[in-house]
């Protein structure tokens, strides 16, 4: 951390318009990032910045768009009327700070339980469904061509994906077997219009306040797909915090959701395409679940590494509830 | 053999001592972990005192929906293979409860507040036990 605080101030001296940095926490340790918040002062005049980088510039996960387009993709989404953090700045090799970008520290809650129960939220809850159909409707409205480096992959393409995924793992699982055949049998065609999708608007990536949806965050999976991925993944159980009744988030219902994203431009929802996608998301959750036990085995051996391994079995739960009820 | 007091009985000391003493006594980060570390061992001791019987449950229905012997690990792999294979579905008398049976006895282990487990086990007109 020490070593950080000289290339800051530095940077915060000639691209941020302060001239001291304090404060400096890390707030996340990501496994293809670094998230650090610090304050950048003028004078005694604070203003809380968010750093995103990867030290080395290593691109650690195939998966991940890289920190300059997460960076463009930020600006994009702004300037179509999504309510994110604003960039202030790209790093650059003269910083001397790996690759990434600085962007505004927005005020809010992430965490699920929080959003889905906190009495703090109550009244925001019943508008944040509608709320997420409208800001989804406008980050499909992004130009795919304007980022030629996004994976595009079809609703089969990705199903197979997870499926090499899962036997890699070599541990059967019976239940995750009958997933793929029906997802398989049940499979979308290719998208008409594949669109830019977030790839992770769910819970956790979404910056609530009282007043709603104040920023969408953390954009390093997006790619170019079918629309109604999106919609379905912020319906998959994982993120509804056990308030089962309320399927979007934990905070409202499905059809708010589709009418917010038909309302906003959003293409009409299919509601047989939408089930399916939610049936995707448990398995592509459980699925990265799966994947944990050889990252606490290799990468990281921590007490919640092994116990996020642990969490395959609620999502083969909530499979079976989906597809054997 | 092994003296008293058995291994569930000592994880259940050590898990309490993580949640009522170290949790509190500690800030931020450490504190949860303390509550994750005390979660991980109760779930070790569920497994310990779950485990066995379960696993002799689940290796007798995989038995007779199989049609073959063999140990646990082997037979659910059989399963594992039938099902991808397409040789066997929902369809197949059998394998939606045997499914079902396994996947309510991982939670019981795993996660038994999931609010999905206990949604099944009250749909399913199952007692909620309270381990």
């Amino acid at each position: 951390m020490e070593a950080l605080i000289e290339p800051l101030t530095r940077l915060a001296q000639r691209k941020l318009g302060g001239d001291a940095i304090a404060g400096l926490t890390r707030l996340s340790a990501g496994a293809t990032q670094e998230i650090w918040r610090f304050g950048v002062f003028r004078g005694d005049v604070e203003t809380p910045v968010i750093l995103r980088r990867a030290p080395g510039g290593v691109r650690v996960s195939d998966a991940a768009v890289g920190l300059a387009t997460e960076a463009s993709l930020l600006e994009a989404a702004g300037r179509a009327g999504v309510p994110v953090p604003q960039v202030l700045c790209v790093l650059a090799d003269e910083d001397g700070l790996g690759h990434g970008f600085v962007m505004e520290f927005v005020e809010g809650e992430t965490l699920g339980g929080r959003i889905a129960r906190g009495e703090a939220l109550a009244g925001a809850r019943p508008h944040l469904a509608r709320q997420c159909g409208e800001i989804l409707a406008r980050i499909h409205t992004l130009d795919p061509g304007d980022f030629p480096t996004l994976r595009r992959a079809t609703p089969a393409e990705l199903v197979a994906q997870y499926r090499t995924s899962y036997e890699a793992s070599a541990w059967p699982r019976p239940v995750l077997d009958l997933t793929f055949r029906w997802l398989e049998t049940h499979c979308p065609p290719p998208p008409e219009k594949p669109r830019l999708v977030h790839g992770d608007f769910r819970n956790g990536n979404l910056m609530i306040g009282p007043d709603g949806v104040r920023a969408v965050l953390d954009w390093e999976i997006a790619h170019v797909a079918d629309p109604m991925e999106d919609l379905g993944w912020l319906c998959t159980n994982a993120w509804r915090f056990g308030v089962l009744d309320k399927p979007v988030g934990g905070f409202g219902e499905r059809e708010e959701l589709w009418a917010g994203y038909e309302a906003a431009g959003g293409d009409p929802v299919n509601r047989a395409h939408a089930h399916w996608w939610e049936v995707y998301g448990s398995m592509r959750w459980g699925v990265m679940c799966v994947g944990m036990t050889a990252a606490f085995r290799t990468a990281d051996p921590s007490v919640e590494r092994s116990v996020i391994a642990r969490r395959v079995s609620e999502n083969e739960l909530d499979l079976m509830r989906l597809i054997a009820a | 053999m092994y003296d008293p007091p058995n291994p569930p009985e000592i994880l259940a000391a050590v898990a309490r001592f993580l949640k009522e003493e170290v949790a509190p006594a500690t800030t931020g980060h450490l504190s949860f972990q303390a509550r994750v570390a005390a979660n991980a061992l109760e779930m070790m001791r569920r497994q310990l005192e779950l485990g066995p019987a379960e696993d002799a449950a689940e290796r007798a229905r995989l038995q007779a929906l199989l049609g073959m012997d063999g140990d646990l690990l082997t037979l659910t792999a059989e399963l594992s293979r039938r099902i991808a294979a397409g040789e066997i579905d929902l369809t197949t008398p059998g394998l939606k409860d045997h499914l079902w049976a396994s996947a309510l006895a991982k939670m019981a282990v795993d996660q038994p507040t999931y609010a999905a487990y206990r949604a099944s086990l009250a749909e399913r007109g199952q007692p909620e036990d309270e381990r």
